[in-house]
């Protein structure tokens, strides 16, 4: 009989934290079948963040330097300035890469860092149980903006792949979703063009994926997809924003 | 590099760091400018890159502290330096450069404080560096320079002591030290033997253990293990790692203490006391930590008399008083960091004149 679905070589055997149709499995499934069929796993070096993505460790099957909050970025400057030769990637949620670590990975994407970061989008602080966060959407409702995030005080959601895609340092840049089977396949082409970017020493990619977080919005996980398709990418529109070398 | 005796050159305190940290080995760099140590990023700017070094000039002194933690945990040595604000800054990192077990050598050209303070030579961030300075309650070893050849020196010496009790190593000095041009023998990084780093992340291979570099431990009782094992790893560095300089101990009534460049003033002052006939000797703790207690202790079981100088109003203090026998005495003498408040040789005897007495002969036992 032909095996046509297994683990990845680069997940372990394991049960994750992850609440029911959350979407940070999805992306760690995809990160590493992009491992797998490059056959980096044992090149790479993983940088985990603060929050929900804390545990890369627990789960990837590759060593891991445990970051300071939003400060994944200049970690992984510095492993990579220090090993050139390896894979070095950051796995970020918004707070962590849009928040406390924004002068991070502006001045990692601006210096062509050739590293590649994975930012999952869920509006949300996870971790800390929901608090608002930058890519809150404007009228959402959070355990810290009860009344709803107003933008006139609050200020917008900070689109990241767009902004990002402005700085001449930037190779790749795009946006994906796992709402769907079709969304999930261009998210993995996605994942492995900006992996295929550091392979081939191209330089900065980033993905930016939109994600679920249905504890944190107070829905089943079925209502929290459909969330993802009728509130975020309207706002967060998916797409390539930046592919210098055309891969 | 050469291994012959290297011949006397004339530089500045904070070019002998930068030296230094490439003889070490430092291959990795990440620094920001500030007053008054960016002599050691301009040097290392220059001369790092050509020797297949890395050299970046980070976004804040936060990005840089965090590149060190990536580089030490990616098997490099690396470097950072800064002074007072930035060293606030960096406090995040190394905590958690603390908690990761992480190697890495900062270097603090400590200037007048709080806030943006003063440019002028300080003492008053004795208790940041000693204290651990971040959160979680943890210690890193710190040295004290008193010459230039001591900023050449114990930079190679952190890089040593701190790849042996995988902790971070900070050269504490000031923008006297920094500053001050001398002549230094630049000699060869010397042969230590260094655990080999088994812990570092290096990519994971076929029948490898995964490295993980982390500070989060969460399971009943991992936290606890964690601060037993460093406490024991303190004690170790307390046991084998105490360095101070002592000068005319044996016979003195007074022993005036201090250290980094007020020593070196202090110096000068205990040599005029002499010349007066007094008996007076100097005691320069090295390594802040770990302190020198025990000779503290073994001083102070004959010479009850004491007087702590500090370019602050007292911090060191606080562990001589730890240090010496209940009977014995600490005065301080010591002026608030800033412009002008540098003491002069003179003043400092006018101190020792003020508190020196000699014990009358039946109290001795």
């Amino acid at each position: 009989m032909k095996q046509v679905f297994t683990r990845p070589e680069s997940l372990k055997n394991v049960a994750t934290h992850f609440c029911p149709g959350c979407h940070h499995g999805s992306v760690h499934r995809l990160v590493a079948e992009a491992l797998d069929e490059f056959g980096i796993r044992s090149q790479t070096i993983g940088v985990a963040s603060v929050g929900c993505s804390v545990f890369l460790y627990g789960y990837f099957d590759i060593d891991v330097i445990e970051a300071p909050h939003g400060r994944a970025p200049a970690v992984a400057t510095g492993a990579k300035r220090a090993r050139p030769d390896r894979i070095v990637f950051t796995y970020q949620g918004d707070g962590d890469l849009a928040a406390i670590g924004m002068s991070e990975i502006i001045h990692s994407a601006n210096r062509g860092e050739d590293i590649t970061v994975i930012f999952v989008n869920n509006t949300t602080y996870g971790m800390t149980g929901g608090q608002m966060a930058p890519t809150t959407l404007p009228g959402q409702k959070t355990s810290t903006s009860p009344y709803g995030r107003d933008v006139s005080k609050d200020g917008a959601p900070f689109k990241m792949a767009e902004l990002l895609s402005n700085l001449d340092g930037v190779a790749f840049s795009a946006r994906v979703a796992l709402n769907s089977p079709r969304n999930v396949l261009n998210a993995k082409k996605m994942i492995k063009t900006a992996f295929r970017y550091q392979v081939e020493k191209k330089g900065f990619s980033f993905i930016e994926a939109l994600a679920s977080c249905p504890t944190n919005w107070g829905m089943n996980p079925l209502d929290a997809n459909q969330r993802v398709s009728d509130e975020m990418i309207p706002y967060f529109p998916l797409g390539v924003y930046k592919n210098t070398a055309q891969l | 590099m050469q291994t012959t005796a290297a011949e006397k050159i004339f530089v500045k305190g904070n070019e002998a760091v930068a030296m230094a940290a490439i003889e070490a080995g430092c291959r990795c760099y990440f620094g920001y400018p500030i007053t008054p140590q960016s002599d050691i990023p301009e040097y290392l700017s220059r001369e790092l890159p050509g020797r297949g070094g890395e050299f970046i000039q980070a976004e804040s002194e936060i990005g840089a502290i965090n590149m060190l933690l990536g580089a030490s945990a990616a098997g490099t040595r690396a470097m950072t330096s800064s002074s007072g604000p930035g060293i606030s800054l960096k406090q995040e990192g190394i905590s958690y450069m603390a908690g990761s077990e992480l190697p890495g050598v900062i270097v603090d050209i400590m200037r007048a404080g709080p806030g943006l303070g003063g440019i002028d030579a300080s003492q008053a961030d004795y208790w940041q560096a000693t204290r651990g300075g971040g959160h979680g309650g943890y210690r890193i070893i710190v040295l004290a320079p008193a010459s230039v050849q001591e900023m050449y020196d114990l930079t190679m010496l952190a890089f040593d002591l701190s790849d042996i009790y995988r902790m971070p190593a900070m050269v504490l000095a000031d923008s006297v030290v920094g500053q001050m041009k001398e002549s230094v023998t630049p000699n060869p990084r010397p042969q230590v033997a260094l655990p080999a780093k088994e812990w570092v992340v290096r990519g994971r291979s076929e029948g490898e253990p995964q490295n993980v570099v982390k500070s989060l431990y969460l399971g009943d009782g991992e936290m606890e293990a964690f601060h037993w094992k460093m406490q024991a790893r303190y004690q170790e560095l307390a046991d084998n790692e105490c360095r101070w300089e002592e000068a005319q101990t044996s016979d003195a009534e007074l022993i005036v203490t201090a250290f980094g460049s007020t020593a070196r003033i202090a110096k000068t002052a205990v040599a005029m006391a002499r010349e007066a006939g007094m008996k007076v000797g100097l005691m320069r703790p090295i390594t802040l930590f770990p302190f020198p207690r025990k000779t503290f202790a073994s001083l102070s079981e004959r010479c009850k008399l004491f007087l702590d100088i500090e370019l602050s109003t007292g911090q060191m203090i606080d562990d001589v008083r730890l240090s010496v026998a209940r009977d014995a005495d600490v005065a301080f003498y010591g002026r608030p960091p800033g412009a002008g408040s540098l003491p002069t040789p003179e003043e400092l005897f006018e101190q020792i004149k003020k508190n020196y007495r000699v014990r009358p002969e039946q109290s001795r036992i």
